[in-house]
């Protein structure tokens, strides 16, 4: 039986295709596309964009270790939902993803739990320690899609160039977490005037700044891919902007939070408004745009960290850091980029899908072709909502943008042919 | 000719001078000398029953003798049942929540909370989630606003005996504080205060104590303790944590003392009548000569005394409103 989705713009930014046309699937593959199209069934997507599943190479789905904040199965609700079909766990579990069975275990509860794609990170050293580097070709061969010991900086920059030497003859990105630590140490968010008038101690822009640049540094050293996670400054998104005009081979990615937010949020103490990096000041979350306007930023990716309403509802340092984004992050693309109009739908589209594919070499994500798998999302960008926490599919509601009200609705996904997401 | 507007108090809570309007201030300031009177009855009850059969419960996270003893003391002045909760650790640490706690108290119907809490902005948490009045008695480096409201009333009421005006206002008044501005809950709230009340507030302290942009909050900022001192109508020290030292903050206390401490030898440079003032508890001889501490111009006990009357202002404010 075949279904096709009729009466949708399809926007595909490997083939430059944005233009209305029906896409028809057979099974868990796109049969055909093309105009006037006829299937079995018949999905209506008037009104609305169709594209590539979306790819966040970013998420926390805390399983094994702590799955009361999220689980593999509940982490991958909440993706289908935000219109996502392929997704990168970090390693930072507990036990950490750091070996073969580790990974085997992620692929295995995705198998078996997850509705959409589950491609996990592993750790770049062994137990995040920062000491001792990862069987990186192993982890290849079960299928870890990049190393990283996201959460935390290598400190050490002599055994950074020995993960990145040893990634790139396995042919694996590294995911940089930039932050020294021992600046940063006792920070619990922007260090600036808010901060300084709300009495919290804060972490300096510099202590981002400095280790996106040296991590770049060994990058060219090295010759490895490094990829620049939640760049959060003005600066930092300037050494990146320099860094690829000298050809490096460097990416960056960052999240919804940073074009939206600044730690003028943090005023009222919500520990919603608490991540790291952390929330930066007016000229930074520009400069954040600007880097999404200009190409320096390769993809967008939520960093979707959930934590439980018991864990954030404490005194704001001492809460955890991180917020959920995969529910949301659509609407804040569209509301906080699209529609002030600093850039295309279809640049979105490509942001969301073949950004964070490419980086971590994702072949069959963030493309929609004949004969390709049927990941595809189908959502109304004019569509107006309010983010209700409350409704979430994640375990976890730690959402900076709950009532807030936007634009750009998820109203289907399917995830190899099947719907995952219906809204 | 239209009779101006008497202030009432309507707020809930005091858990900061950020965001109180100068009515609201001068309210507490015009409220305390009633409490002060109270106090100093030289014969009689030194007590009035405005809180007669209320629960005050000073709940305390980290160790006080000053903030407690003075809140304690206006609660029984106000004839309150005063409830003492010392919690040495995080709610964390214990493993239960602040909110938690707060619903277990205030399934005692507790009336007012005090709390003196670690962290930037744990009595704002709990004031937006609970129904029972929350006095902030110091929040992490954050405030400390009723510290902030007896230092504004000593000088006010200084500066009302010396110029022999009972209407006399802060307004023009030149206040500098000395010291580890970061760190300070007592600075923030006493930058905050005396700005909205008209004074022109100095900074002077080590750089590697003064805080990222502080300018913004509207001050003057000098390393120059001689430039800090004149023209000061008063004189603020902080108390100087001796730990900062250990953490690198400032290279000895030798240094520190030959930079910043306010004895005979910098007050050379302020004006005769500058008046000296420090939170508590002083470090002898560090931030403050002896000399200078027990000296003419100190006003630190008042400071003390003070304490009391601001703290039953509030409380009888925050209860029965006014």
């Amino acid at each position: 039986m075949s279904l096709i989705i009729k009466n949708g713009h399809l926007i595909e930014p490997t083939q430059g295709i944005s233009e209305p046309m029906d896409v028809l699937i057979d099974g868990d593959t796109v049969r055909r596309v093309g105009k006037d199209l006829d299937g079995d069934e018949v999905m209506d997507a008037s009104g609305c964009v169709v594209c590539p599943g979306l790819v966040d190479i970013h998420v926390h789905f805390r399983e094994p270790g702590y799955e009361s904040k999220e689980t593999i199965a509940s982490g991958g609700r909440a993706a289908a939902r935000g219109g996502f079909t392929t997704v990168v766990p970090m390693a930072n579990t507990n036990p950490v993803i750091d070996n073969a069975g580790m990974v085997e275990f992620v692929n295995r509860r995705a198998r078996e739990t997850a509705c959409i794609r589950v491609r996990p990170a592993a750790s770049a050293t062994k137990g995040m320690k920062g000491a001792e580097i990862t069987e990186m070709a192993e982890l290849k061969d079960v299928g870890a899609v990049a190393v990283t010991d996201d959460g935390k900086d290598i400190a050490s920059s002599a055994l950074l160039r020995r993960v990145l030497e040893y990634a790139r003859m396995v042919g694996l990105p590294y995911l940089a977490h930039c932050e020294d630590e021992a600046l940063a140490e006792g920070g619990h968010m922007n260090e600036g005037y808010t901060a300084t008038h709300l009495g919290i101690p804060g972490i300096p822009k510099a202590a981002e700044e400095i280790r996106i640049d040296r991590n770049i540094r060994i990058a060219e050293l090295t010759g490895a891919h490094v990829h620049i996670q939640h760049v959060t400054t003005k600066e930092g998104m300037a050494i990146v902007r320099r860094a690829k005009e000298k050809g490096i081979r460097v990416t960056c990615e960052t999240g919804p939070h940073y074009w939206m937010l600044t730690d003028d949020a943090v005023r009222g103490f919500s520990t919603n408004a608490k991540m790291n990096p952390p929330l930066r000041e007016e000229e930074d979350r520009l400069a954040i745009i600007e880097g999404i306007k200009d190409g320096t930023v390769d993809c967008l990716a939520t960093d979707h960290a959930p934590h439980t309403r018991t864990e954030k509802e404490v005194e704001f340092e001492y809460a955890p850091f991180g917020v959920v984004g995969l529910e949301t992050c659509l609407a804040m693309a569209v509301t906080g980029l699209v529609e002030p109009g600093h850039i295309s739908l279809e640049r979105m589209v490509e942001l969301l899908t073949l950004g964070g594919a490419r980086i971590c070499n994702l072949e069959d994500a963030g493309v929609l072709r004949e004969g390709g798998p049927a990941d595809i999302t189908i959502f109304d960008p004019k569509a107006e909502w309010t983010v209700d926490a409350g409704r979430f599919l994640s375990l976890s509601r730690n959402s900076p943008f709950d009532g807030m009200t936007v634009r750009g609705l998820v109203k289907r996904t399917l995830c190899a042919g099947r719907t995952v997401y219906e809204g | 000719m239209g009779e101006a507007t008497r202030t009432v108090w309507t707020r809930k809570d005091l858990i900061g001078i950020d965001g109180l309007g100068r009515d609201e201030l001068e309210l507490i300031l015009d409220t305390a000398p009633q409490f002060a009177g109270v106090s100093a009855r030289k014969s009689g009850i030194k007590r009035v029953p405005l809180l007669q059969g209320r629960l005050v419960v000073n709940w305390f996270h980290e160790p006080s003798t000053r903030t407690r003893t003075s809140f304690e003391l206006a609660a029984k002045r106000l004839s309150a049942d005063t409830l003492g909760i010392a919690a040495s650790t995080s709610s964390s640490v214990k493993g239960e929540t602040l909110h938690d706690t707060l619903s277990n108290i205030e399934a005692m119907h507790a009336d007012v909370i005090v709390l003196r809490h670690g962290c930037a902005g744990a009595p704002h948490i709990l004031a937006a989630a609970h129904e029972s009045h929350i006095v902030n008695a110091g929040d992490g480096r954050h405030e400390h606003p009723t510290q902030a409201l007896l230092d504004a009333f000593t000088m006010r009421e200084h500066i009302r005996r010396v110029r022999e005006d009972p209407e006399a206002t802060l307004d023009g008044v030149k206040v500098t504080l000395l010291g580890d501005i970061t760190h300070s809950r007592v600075a923030r709230s006493d930058i905050m205060c005396l700005n909205a009340l008209g004074a022109e507030v100095t900074l002077c302290g080590p750089a590697t104590l003064l805080p990222m942009e502080i300018e913004r909050m509207g001050v003057r900022v000098t390393y120059d303790l001689r430039e800090a001192v004149h023209e000061a109508d008063v004189l603020y020290a902080l108390r100087i944590q001796l730990e900062r030292q250990k953490a690198g903050l400032f290279p000895s206390l030798r240094e520190y003392i030959r930079l910043f401490r306010l004895d005979n030898e910098s007050l050379k440079h302020a004006p005769e009548h500058a008046l000296i003032m420090h939170p508590g508890p002083i470090n002898r001889d560090i931030e403050l000569a002896a000399e200078v501490a027990d000296g003419p111009r100190s006003v630190i006990l008042e400071q003390v005394t003070n304490g009391v009357a601001i703290r039953m202002a509030i409380l009888h404010l925050l209860v029965n409103g006014g």
